[in-house]
């Protein structure tokens, strides 16, 4: 009950409902524009979080990562291009749905769906977040060694693209978190005799270089491209007949959905394409997918916004972020001396159960907003490239200066722009690099503390039980994409 | 018969070293093995302050789990070769030019100045010739973004030809 009075704290704090009533707003307009999303908006946006509170910072990066993901379907449903790549399997009914002249239930049934589960993974946080954080009291270095290699090897086994690119794309991640003094032995490595790295590479460049600047790049060889955009006269709320038909199919991608988000993977790109592919094989008319199916869209959409509960669980529980967006929130928590993991949820139960309450009013805020106001964010994507991204990259220089004044992070911004252009045209992901940067300082650390604890023995890690299942789980995730692939040609 | 003659030449296989695969697995290694003799280089603490392993030992085993994963995604590309990528279009090397003479000006006469350079020539290049919107994208907008990010976050921009003028 007092967890509860606490989620609806920021309802009563005239702040933290600005917070969210902006950060809702900004979500939107960066899913809704191509190219841009909630990673790279929060992370544009973390220096402005310094001028906040701890609470109302997090909220805000919540509400854009919450509505951000929502925003993606109204590009997806219009012009065919998903405005955040959660939305590329919305893009298959949603826009042949649109072209029928019914634009309107398309996105009226994505913002049902999207707010739906949203609503269910913010009711999966509040219950399996604590308990994680329960069992996380048992972890000692070892654990945390291996579950971060488990970490690892789910986002190559079930993120977009060749598992091998995403592990060396996430090794390549662990590698730049080496850059600068050993934080154990304070032995400078890979500095280079630049006074700059010897603090290491930050977080922001990379993201903004990697996501932003090498976005920037790609719409760089798309600007004779041409948008067929679809007209909306207005949003309609799913019909008796709508919603008989997809209720099934909203709860199962939401569950499906929460679960993806909780494995630190892609979140909700591969929640939303798997929770697609399962709305079609349980679908009455799968002839009907692809062509304009209402339940395609049903299950797409409730799958990457329930993906946004569930990649919380792991990022606030062990500090380990579920997706890319959620590696943005947990520097944010970082910057902000909040550090996640079990003590939080005994020390700070306000806050958390603060971020709880603001992620479940975010899901209401953007089906209010998205409702009323999709008409006014459809017109965003009108703004041609030719002027929308030399003021993108004005602010992602400024955003990215902000933080330690130094012009070399704009340099290195990018620098990763240029590598993100070509790791992206050579099929390796950036996620991976983004988690891997993350998660590199406890890789090692732990690896090396564990070291100490056993004396120098490798072979001791085998010998604790927890560490042992997520080596065995590791395994059967790099195992899992040959699995597929065998049973798939078997198939065809 | 010239043109019936050129489509043949497209159509055959290219050499293996004219390959994406191999000139992608060929830089990755090569940078590798850059850093990874880098490595050794690197300061050797005493045992006593020794922390479980040596600090180039993580980096050193990094490198070489990504050597050797280069070269397995190099020998999978000779099984089933990549997608032949689109040749890049000028728009795209006239971007990477204006991040080239957004580094140059930033470093030698202002940080304001080179973002004003940078959106204009990239807006200019992508196909933007009315002055206003040049105008708007290139002094209005880096003006309110400055004049934000001054006075919201109290940045400090460094120094150089406009900043001087502006903090004077």
């Amino acid at each position: 009950m007092d967890n509860l009075f606490l989620m609806m704290a920021p309802l009563f704090s005239s702040k933290l409902l600005l917070v969210l009533f902006f950060g809702t707003l900004f979500g939107l307009i960066l899913g809704v524009l191509p190219g841009l999303g909630p990673t790279t908006g929060g992370a544009l946006i973390l220096p402005f979080t310094m001028t906040l509170d701890p609470l109302s910072a997090i909220v805000l990066l919540t509400s854009i990562y919450c509505a951000g993901t929502y925003g993606g379907a109204i590009t997806a449903v219009l012009i065919n291009t998903p405005g955040t790549p959660a939305a590329a399997a919305t893009c298959l009914d949603g826009y042949p749905l649109a072209q029928k002249g019914e634009a309107g239930r398309a996105l009226g049934m994505a913002t049902v769906s999207s707010t739906v589960g949203g609503i269910f993974s913010v009711v999966i946080l509040v219950f399996f977040a604590p308990i994680l954080a329960q069992l996380a009291y048992e972890f000692g270095q070892p654990e945390y060694f291996a579950l971060a290699i488990f970490g690892l090897t789910m986002l190559a086994s079930i993120g977009e693209g060749s598992p091998i690119k995403n592990l060396i794309a996430g090794a390549f991640g662990i590698l730049i978190s080496t850059v600068g003094k050993d934080f154990m032995t304070s032995i400078d490595r890979f500095t280079f005799g630049i006074n700059e790295l010897t603090e290491g590479i930050g977080f922001i460049p990379v993201v903004v270089g990697l996501f932003a600047m090498s976005e920037m790049l790609t719409q760089s060889t798309l600007i004779n491209q041409i948008f067929n955009r679809i007209a909306l006269k207005a949003i309609k709320l799913p019909s008796k007949e709508d919603y008989k038909k997809t209720w099934k199919t909203i709860l199962r991608s939401s569950g499906i959905g929460s679960f993806i988000g909780v494995l630190p993977a892609e979140g909700g790109t591969v929640a939303s394409l798997i929770g697609y592919s399962e709305a079609k094989r349980f679908s009455k008319n799968p002839e009907e997918f692809g062509k304009g199916s209402i339940e395609g869209i049903a299950g797409a959409e409730a799958a990457n916004n329930a993906a946004t509960g569930g990649a919380m669980v792991p990022t606030l529980a062990l500090g380990i972020p579920g997706s890319a967006t959620t590696a943005v929130i947990l520097t944010g928590l970082i910057i902000h001396g909040v550090r996640p993991g079990p003590d939080l949820f005994r020390e700070q139960p306000d806050f958390l159960y603060g971020i709880f309450g603001a992620m479940l009013i975010a899901n209401i805020l953007f089906f209010i907003f998205g409702f009323f106001g999709a008409k006014i964010f459809a017109r965003i994507t009108l703004v041609p490239n030719k002027i929308l991204w030399p003021m993108i990259f004005a602010v992602s220089v400024c955003g990215t200066y902000s933080l330690n004044q130094s012009i070399i992070d704009v340099w290195i911004m990018l620098f990763f722009g240029v590598l993100g252009f070509f790791m992206r045209r050579y099929g390796f992901s950036v996620v991976p690099v983004i988690i891997g940067l993350i998660l590199g300082e406890l890789v090692e650390g732990t690896l090396r503390q564990s070291l100490v604890i056993f004396d120098g023995n490798w072979l001791m890690f085998f010998t604790r039980p927890i560490a042992l299942t997520f080596f065995i789980l590791s395994l059967i995730a790099l195992a899992f994409p040959l699995i597929r692939s065998r049973k798939f040609k078997k198939k065809l | 018969m010239k043109n019936v003659q050129k489509q043949k030449r497209a159509n055959k296989s290219l050499p293996f070293f004219f390959r994406d695969e191999f000139k992608v697995s060929l830089v990755i290694i090569l940078i590798s093995i850059a850093l990874l003799i880098t490595t050794f280089t690197f300061d050797i603490v005493p045992p006593i302050l020794n922390r479980g392993i040596q600090p180039a030992t993580f980096p050193k085993a990094l490198l070489v789990l990504i050597i050797v994963m280069t070269l397995l995604i190099y020998y999978l590309a000779t099984k089933k070769p990549w997608k032949v990528e689109k040749k890049l279009p000028q728009s795209f090397y006239l971007t990477l030019v204006g991040f080239l003479i957004f580094v140059v000006i930033s470093k030698t006469l202002d940080f304001f100045l080179a973002i004003s350079a940078l959106s204009i020539f990239v807006s200019y290049c992508w196909g933007e010739k009315r002055i206003f919107y040049l105008l708007l994208v290139g002094i209005i907008f880096p003006v309110i973004v400055f004049i934000f990010f001054e006075t919201i976050l109290g940045l400090r921009f460094p120094p150089g030809i406009i900043t001087n003028i502006y903090y004077s």
